[in-house]
């Protein structure tokens, strides 16, 4: 997907090349992201998801290649600056990452008391309103350990947005949710896009999700991206690999049963 | 063989540049420490886990360490007919070498390998990838306190360790041989001076910075270590490094201290 005028584009990648030592991750990826919609990169696991999205939050410095955030571009810039757009975002991590030693309210503040100089009420006050968005009030005073891995999730999505970020990230959002949980967190994406207008970039690989959410699809596989478009073009896509991940096909039929067993074996 | 000198290598490249990174975090802190904000109550938190809750363990070690030394040197004081430097010896010992060591190896075993282990399960989780995304400096949030709270808690321990071992030796040779109590604590007096006592603190001041350096770079750059020591495995494997590395550095350098000074 790409759109000609830049200024459009939240999040700008060109030519993207991550090694790690001899193995290639990523190769030659380049993607545009525009304001205001949801992205979901989609692939199979190992097809370099993780590290994309880790290059575009500046967790991973990438061998060559521009990751442009609102502007920056981050795979250069250095710390100051990495931060300068890391407030203007939110992430909410596949497992939640949520600090063991705080309760729910604490790690929702805590990018509040970090880099504002709001009052305590106002805090509490800011608290509770992006808590009560993701429907977690109750929890205000629970610890991470007493949270099911549904409550887990959007706890990590109320400190996401604390910050009323422009860019929000999400990796593997209902990976491990029962379906009516994953289905919630799914509205909650939609409705966090319109309400707030903000940019969203889902990596996931669920294909329920990935339908309901997108405005924008970019499929990757083998480190590098196969395909971009909207939810239509990609279900239209020809691309047999990408009718393979559509149609969850399995890798390889085993037909002969016993001629596998016996190359597993070794003949033994 | 030829395999060998490979593994001796990739260990040897390996070590050097976890010896570079954990100079290279001391650095970040230091730097972060410099700028503001400044908060107290991290610092005031990590020195009631690493100092007030190995005040027992402290307390305990070093009544039984000074009872030892005290029970061995009188055995030694007598047969030369000196006993009336006991508190002389115990004191000298105490104060100059066992205070400071067996303190900081305590702390070693007590906070350094759950504040490694902490940062390790940190790391794993994303934790500290998630403090970055909020642009907070782990160095400064989860680091420095630490880092200080090692540096002033050690030597306040070195200080209760000296005080209750002393206490430990005067108990054997007043209380058990019946050695005079004015001899005890006369030996002692005379033959401590102000240079030992220094001594002992600059050893604890240096053991505490060096503990919580190893223990915190240890567990943060977990995921830089071997491949695949990832997980509860690699949580457990590097705290065990952290150990064993910083009781080593704690032992080294009291050795290069005592030949230096």
């Amino acid at each position: 997907m790409s759109t000609d005028n830049p200024q459009q584009n939240a999040i700008s990648i060109r030519n993207l090349v991550v090694d790690y030592g001899p193995r290639r991750i990523l190769s030659d990826v380049s993607l545009d992201i525009p304001m205001g919609q949801i992205m979901v990169i989609m692939g199979q696991s190992g097809a370099g998801k993780t590290t994309l999205l880790r290059c575009m939050l500046g967790l991973k410095k990438p061998t060559s290649g521009t990751v442009h955030m609102l502007g920056t571009d981050i795979a250069s810039a250095p710390v100051r600056e990495i931060n300068k757009v890391r407030k203007q975002m939110g992430v909410a991590f596949q497992g939640g990452a949520l600090f063991s030693s705080m309760s729910v309210a604490e790690n929702i503040q805590l990018a509040l008391r970090e880099h504002t100089n709001l009052d305590e009420k106002t805090i509490e006050i800011m608290t509770r309103i992006k808590l009560d968005m993701v429907n977690m009030l109750p929890a205000e005073h629970l610890m991470p350990a007493e949270l099911s891995g549904g409550m887990t999730k959007r706890a990590a999505l109320a400190r996401a947005i604390i910050m009323d970020p422009k860019l929000l990230f999400f990796d593997e959002p209902s990976a491990g949710l029962d379906p009516s949980t994953a289905a919630e967190l799914d509205q909650l994406i939609i409705t966090l896009k319109n309400t707030m207008r903000m940019t969203i970039v889902v990596v996931t690989h669920e294909l329920d999700s990935i339908f309901k959410i997108a405005d924008h699809i970019a499929v990757m596989s083998n480190g590098r991206i196969l395909e971009t478009g909207t939810p239509q073009q990609i279900t239209a896509s020809p691309s047999s690999e990408i009718q393979g991940m559509l149609n969850r096909k399995p890798r390889e039929t085993i037909v002969d049963t016993d001629a596998h067993l016996r190359r597993l074996t070794g003949g033994l | 063989m030829l395999k060998a000198l490979e593994n001796l290598g990739t260990t040897i490249i390996a070590s050097l540049e976890m010896t570079g990174r954990t100079f290279n975090l001391l650095l970040v802190v230091v730097w972060e420490l410099l700028h503001p904000p400044y908060r107290f109550y991290p610092i005031v938190r990590q020195m009631y886990f690493i100092g007030a809750r190995s005040l027992t363990l402290i307390i305990v070690s070093g009544v039984t360490i000074g009872m030892v030394l005290g029970l061995q040197f009188y055995n030694i004081l007598e047969r030369f007919g000196s006993v009336d430097l006991l508190g002389a010896g115990v004191a000298l010992s105490v104060i100059r070498e066992l205070g400071p060591v067996m303190t900081s190896l305590m702390v070693v075993g007590r906070a350094g390998s759950s504040i490694t282990a902490e940062l390790g399960i940190m790391r794993i989780t994303e934790q500290v990838d998630a403090l970055e995304c909020m642009a907070i400096s782990p160095g400064k949030f989860l680091i420095a306190p630490k880092l200080l709270a090692g540096l002033l808690s050690v030597p306040l321990l070195t200080m209760v360790f000296d005080f209750v071992a002393l206490f430990g030796g005067y108990f054997v040779g007043v209380y058990m041989f019946g050695l005079a109590e004015g001899s005890y604590m006369n030996g002692m007096i005379d033959s401590i001076e102000w240079v030992d006592v220094r001594l002992g603190l600059v050893k604890s001041l240096i053991f505490g910075l060096l503990i919580t350096l190893i223990c915190c770079a240890r567990g943060f750059y977990m995921h830089l270590g071997k491949a695949g020591s990832q997980g509860a495995e690699g949580v457990s494997s590097v705290t065990t490094d952290a150990v064993v590395l910083s009781s080593i550095a704690v032992l080294f350098s009291d050795f290069l201290i005592g030949a230096l000074v």
